[in-house]
């Protein structure tokens, strides 16, 4: 099993959804592990203005730190860092952040597939990058380059997800892709611990 | 996706190439964000290999001009975070105004949004007519479109939102007039603008003002390079003047910050 493969090599958990993803993120978030031991990054489309929301309702839920992603900011593990509306979330060689106001990238800023790129640069074959739930195409490019250079792609299945068009994408373009119902994926994630 | 192919050894030698054939030095920008703007636009216009790409750019004079335009990111709003626009009509503008002159540097300024906005916002201060906005960014061509003053009309809809949220007094729309596709500015709004091309990495302090907004420029630069434009910035302000940054930018980790005190919530600094 692929959980086997990469026990104890994730270094960041990158999640990105759109429509119908906060739910599994609610679902996620209280069945974590208190020893999640890479950081979490999540990309997430919302209208700009109520950033503090999410980490509000996400802290309620989970013993690791959860803040707002900063740019230069060191990516600690053990924290869970949002990505902020309205800017693309990038990562350093150094695993510091950058932000980005620059066009939107299939209609989203953040996007989802800059954040998925970026990453797969820097972790590499240490990466494992979560879709889920959503009505546009945003991440599916960004697995291809996650899966290209080693990194583990994991996929919400869109038979269950709220919104399959993204997932379903996701899984027609990637083969690769480990495909999990929301139910199972704090599951998955407590097993990358090393 | 052919960004696997490309380095950051690569980017490194052509940003290299830059400074030597054109003066423009971006090697101490966010290494992420300038790479990627780097491989989109060599993606984009086709090139057979990098080395080519890369010759093009430190050869031909025309296509650097593109590919200043394309690495800069120039995307900009009016009256974008209004809660911002609130604190300068409420917070900033008001002590400004007990001054006999007021002269504000919109440094990165894009294609000029900030700079109408400003400017409307002073106008229904009333301090519009002792006012001079001095607006620059490192590319040109976003400067002559800033001089028109003319945007496209679809966005106009936001903007309006905007500058109600943000306290706007008027309407809106009196301070434009409409065709089908843009909304051109009041031409009065622009005679207390002066626009220049300035690069904050290499030139230097040109005048004092009361107040610096430089908004979602430094995001693009590291923190060795914010911390030099800080002090040009330190430079340029008056005592008792204000810096303005962007929502996501921040004088905390600055050696100098203590000398200066945040103005309430919002990214606006005075100088003690
Ligand atoms: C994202 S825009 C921000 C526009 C506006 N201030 C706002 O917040 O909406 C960034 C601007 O900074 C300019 N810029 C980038 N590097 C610069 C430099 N070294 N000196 C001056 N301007 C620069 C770009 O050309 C671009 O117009």
């Amino acid at each position: 099993m692929a959980e086997t493969l990469i026990k104890g090599k994730c270094e960041a958990l990158i999640i990105g959804g759109s429509a119908g993803s906060l739910d599994v993120l609610l679902e996620i978030f209280p069945s974590l592990s208190d020893n999640i031991n890479f950081p979490i990054i999540l990309v997430t489309h919302r209208k700009s203005g109520n950033d503090a929301l999410l980490s509000d309702l996400l802290r309620s839920r989970t013993k690791l730190k959860v803040n707002e992603a900063e740019e230069k900011d060191k990516i600690l593990p053990g924290h869970v860092y949002i990505a902020p509306a309205d800017y693309h979330l990038l990562i350093e060689d150094d695993e510091t952040f950058s932000l980005d106001y620059s066009e939107k990238i299939n209609y989203s800023r953040p996007s989802i597939d800059v954040t998925f790129q970026s990453a797969a640069e820097v972790f590499g074959d240490k990466l494992v990058c979560v879709l889920l739930s959503g009505s546009n195409a945003d991440g599916v490019a960004g697995l291809k380059t996650v899966n290209d250079l080693g990194g583990i792609v994991v996929i919400q299945n869109p038979n269950t997800a709220i919104m399959s068009y993204m997932p379903q994408q996701a899984v027609n373009h990637i083969k690769a892709g480990i495909i999990l119902d929301a139910s199972d994926m704090a599951e998955f994630i407590n097993k990358l611990v090393k | 996706m052919i960004s696997e192919a490309i380095d950051n050894e690569q980017i490194e030698m052509l940003l290299s190439d830059v400074l030597e054939a054109h003066g423009y030095d971006f090697l101490e920008y966010s290494h992420a964000s300038i790479k990627r703007r780097i491989i989109r636009l060599y993606a984009l216009d086709n090139f057979v290999s990098f080395a080519e790409f890369r010759y093009t750019v430190r050869t031909d004079k025309q296509y650097f001009k593109r590919f200043l335009e394309e690495i800069t990111v120039n995307v900009t709003e009016m009256f974008r975070d209004p809660n911002f626009y609130k604190a300068l009509r409420n917070d900033v503008l008001p002590v400004l105004g007990t001054y006999p002159f007021i002269r504000i540097w919109v440094a990165g300024c894009s294609t000029g949004e900030e700079a109408y906005s400003l400017a409307i916002v002073l106008k229904e201060l009333n301090l519009f007519h002792k006012s001079l906005i001095y607006a620059t960014d490192i590319n040109p061509s976003v400067l002559e479109k800033a001089k028109q003053g003319i945007f496209p009309l679809n966005y106009l809809k936001g903007y309006s939102e905007n500058y109600v949220k943000s306290g706007g007094i008027q309407d809106f729309s009196s301070y434009y007039t409409a065709n089908y596709s843009h909304a051109k500015f009041d031409g009065t709004l622009s005679e207390k603008m002066i626009f220049s091309t300035h690069n904050l990495v290499s030139d230097h302090s040109f005048n004092e003002f009361q107040l610096i907004m430089c908004r979602n420029v430094l995001i693009y630069f590291d923190k060795d390079l914010q911390h030099k434009v800080f002090q040009l910035f330190d430079n340029s302000l008056e005592k008792l003047g204000y810096l303005a940054l962007g929502s996501k930018e921040s004088l905390d980790f600055w050696e100098r910050s203590k000398a200066y005190k945040r103005v309430k919530t919002e990214k606006i600094w005075r100088k003690l």
